[in-house]
């Protein structure tokens, strides 16, 4: 499913070299719910931007899904973005213009799907995560835990091969973010790959695998099939 | 992501910031209401101008004489002897001067023309009423009068003037037809004249001489064949290029359009740079929307929209506000220009050119204007835009 290779990021902030990862090998099985666990300033971001597609590595190979990600050019990985990947953000990231239901019909109006068959699906994805009665609202009229799973909706919608939640309960009480953990673990259990980035060792301990990331390179991987 | 959807999108957008849209919509609507309210007026100053030229007689030619010492006018034959000049449908030669004209205890201050039975169709003249000048009238002096539509709303005030005795000067005449209102046009009122046959008038003046000759040239074509011929024989008989000027009506017309040309033109430049001045501040509104929604940029990047897309929803707001802006602009002139031609005597034309053009310019404008901001906005790094609060 994921397969990276020899990974650096090296960025040039004001003049200031800075080595985000310094060669990171990972293999993630397809249906595997990985945790990359790691301090502020592992590196754990910039690993999670790479596999999302957002950046791309300044050495090293990436195949998702069977094809190098890592040659493609900027609308190629919009696609693939688009078409393989579900976010799940801390901050949650909708549009704060938008009801949920428009929220989650975003991705799919990218992608070409038609008007109909986008709000067929999107209703869908909602009632999926529990918020059947929310569709209408914005996302200030949401609390914080309905606010994202409105988010994990979003990814979900678009029937991605991975969703990609970054720190997702990091802005959540606990209680939201128990919700917003057996929701996960609900989709794993569905059959969907998650790779979860989180600092905290108890959600990370909800996942089948832990990988700990530091100083940029990987230092730890538990409970996976792979290893 | 094709542009029913992308308008859809900007709609929203247009729509979730409403004063903001509005305002930097007046821009534009200021600038297409300018420049279609002006341009209108402008058209229709030119239109009407050409209109009264045109009505002065079609294909018209008028040759004044100053005079040269003691020879101050052309006799009533040699005028005549123009007619047989190649080119030439009809002569009216005038003789004309200041007269008071009574009816009764009415009376007025006015021109007196003395002419030819040709004078109505050399310079476009309907009768109302009665008969114009026939040629026994000229050949006998007979003491008849066809009066303007002024002079006649002043000495009769609505009664009949057909077969009445009015006094020029005190010499009495017989009114025998009335000139159709023609309205104002250069040069004056062409409704506040006295017209008598051309032998008659030698004798009332107590001058013999020809100082104004209407000329008809057969073809617009013919025209300036016949200007030559005239100017040709006036300096033979003159020997001086001060003593006579030849008036060539296509010459006027063609000075007058260029003038109210130029002048609408100007209007319009002027109204355009106001147009311009909107399209900065779509520009301007665009940069500042760009950065505000750096966020949300970011996250439509994240969930897979491409360059392209977000161009596409950049592009197609800054081009829906400004060609809304248009539209309504458009409104507001269209109502303008008709307000102003009802209320006051200024006619406007509003025309299909000058709809397009605002419409197309404004819709240019946003494109134009909304290019740097839709560029911007498709360029930035996901990542960064992601991190922006």
């Amino acid at each position: 499913m994921i397969r990276v290779e020899g990974l650096t990021k090296v960025y040039r902030m004001d003049g200031v070299t800075v080595e985000a990862l310094r060669g990171v090998d990972l293999t993630v099985a397809p249906r595997e719910f990985v945790a990359v666990i790691g301090p502020s300033g592992s590196g754990k971001s910039t690993l999670m931007n790479i596999i999302g597609c957002l950046d791309v590595p300044t050495t090293g190979k990436y195949w998702l899904n069977g094809r190098e990600v890592s040659l493609l050019s900027d609308n190629q990985l919009a696609e693939v973005r688009n078409r393989q990947i579900g976010f799940v953000f801390q901050s949650f990231n909708l549009l704060p213009r938008l009801s949920a239901l428009e929220n989650v019909e975003r991705p799919l109006i990218y992608r070409g799907v038609g008007r109909k068959e986008r709000l067929e699906r999107a209703r869908a994805a909602l009632e999926r995560v529990g918020l059947e009665g929310r569709m209408l609202h914005k996302p200030t009229q949401l609390s914080g835990g309905q606010q994202q799973r409105v988010a994990i909706a979003r990814a979900l919608v678009g029937d991605p091969v991975l969703i990609l939640a970054d720190e997702p309960t990091g802005s959540l009480d606990s209680a939201s973010g128990r919700d917003v953990m057996s929701l996960l673990k609900e989709l794993h259990a569905q059959g969907r790959t998650i790779m979860l980035i989180t600092h905290e060792p108890e959600v990370a301990r909800q996942a089948q695998r832990q990988v700990r990331i530091h100083d940029g390179r990987l230092v730890g991987d538990e409970g996976g099939k792979a290893s | 992501m094709n542009l029913l959807q992308a308008m859809r999108l900007a709609l929203g957008a247009i729509w979730s910031n409403k004063l903001r849209s509005f305002l930097t919509m007046l821009g534009v609507i200021i600038g297409v209401f300018a420049v279609v309210a002006l341009v209108s007026l402008g058209q229709g100053a030119t239109s009407r101008v050409t209109e009264q030229v045109q009505g002065m007689g079609s294909n018209l030619i008028t040759l004044y004489i100053r005079g040269r010492g003691p020879l101050s006018s052309l006799t009533y034959d040699e005028a005549m002897d123009l007619a047989a000049r190649s080119g030439v449908r009809a002569v009216a030669p005038v003789v004309n001067g200041q007269v008071t004209v009574k009816y009764g205890n009415q009376s007025a201050s006015t021109t007196l023309e003395g002419t030819t039975p040709d004078y109505p169709s050399v310079r476009s003249y309907n009768i109302e009423w009665g008969r114009f000048l026939a040629p026994v009238d000229i050949q006998n002096r007979q003491k008849v009068a066809v009066l303007g539509a002024d002079v006649v709303e002043t000495l009769f005030a609505g009664t009949n003037p057909l077969g009445r005795e009015i006094r020029i000067d005190g010499t009495a005449f017989t009114v025998v037809g009335v000139l159709e209102k023609k309205g104002t046009s250069m040069g004056g009122s062409n409704d506040d004249k006295v017209i008598i046959p051309v032998s008659t008038a030698q004798r009332l003046l107590r001058d013999a001489g020809v100082r104004t000759v209407y000329i008809q040239a057969e073809s617009p074509e013919a025209v300036n064949q016949v200007v030559a011929g005239l100017e040709a024989v006036m300096q033979r008989r003159f020997r001086d290029e001060d003593a006579y000027r030849v008036f060539n009506q296509a010459e006027i017309l063609d000075t007058v359009s260029q003038v109210t040309g130029t002048l609408t033109l100007m209007l319009g430049g002027i109204a355009g740079i106001s147009l311009l001045v909107g399209g900065i501040g779509i520009m301007n509104i665009m940069l500042v929307s760009v950065t505000e929604r750096t966020r949300e940029i970011g996250i439509t990047k994240a969930l897979g929209a491409k360059k392209r897309d977000i161009l596409w929803q950049f592009l197609v707001e800054s081009a829906v506000i400004s060609s809304l802006g248009g539209l309504v602009g458009l409104l507001l002139g269209y109502g303008l220009v008709r307000t102003i031609s009802k209320f006051t005597g200024l006619t406007a034309v509003f025309s299909p050119q000058v709809v397009a053009v605002a419409v197309l310019f404004s819709l240019f404008v946003g494109v134009f204007f909304g290019i740097y901001p839709a560029n911007k906005a498709a360029n930035l790094n996901p990542i960064e835009a992601l991190r922006a609060e």
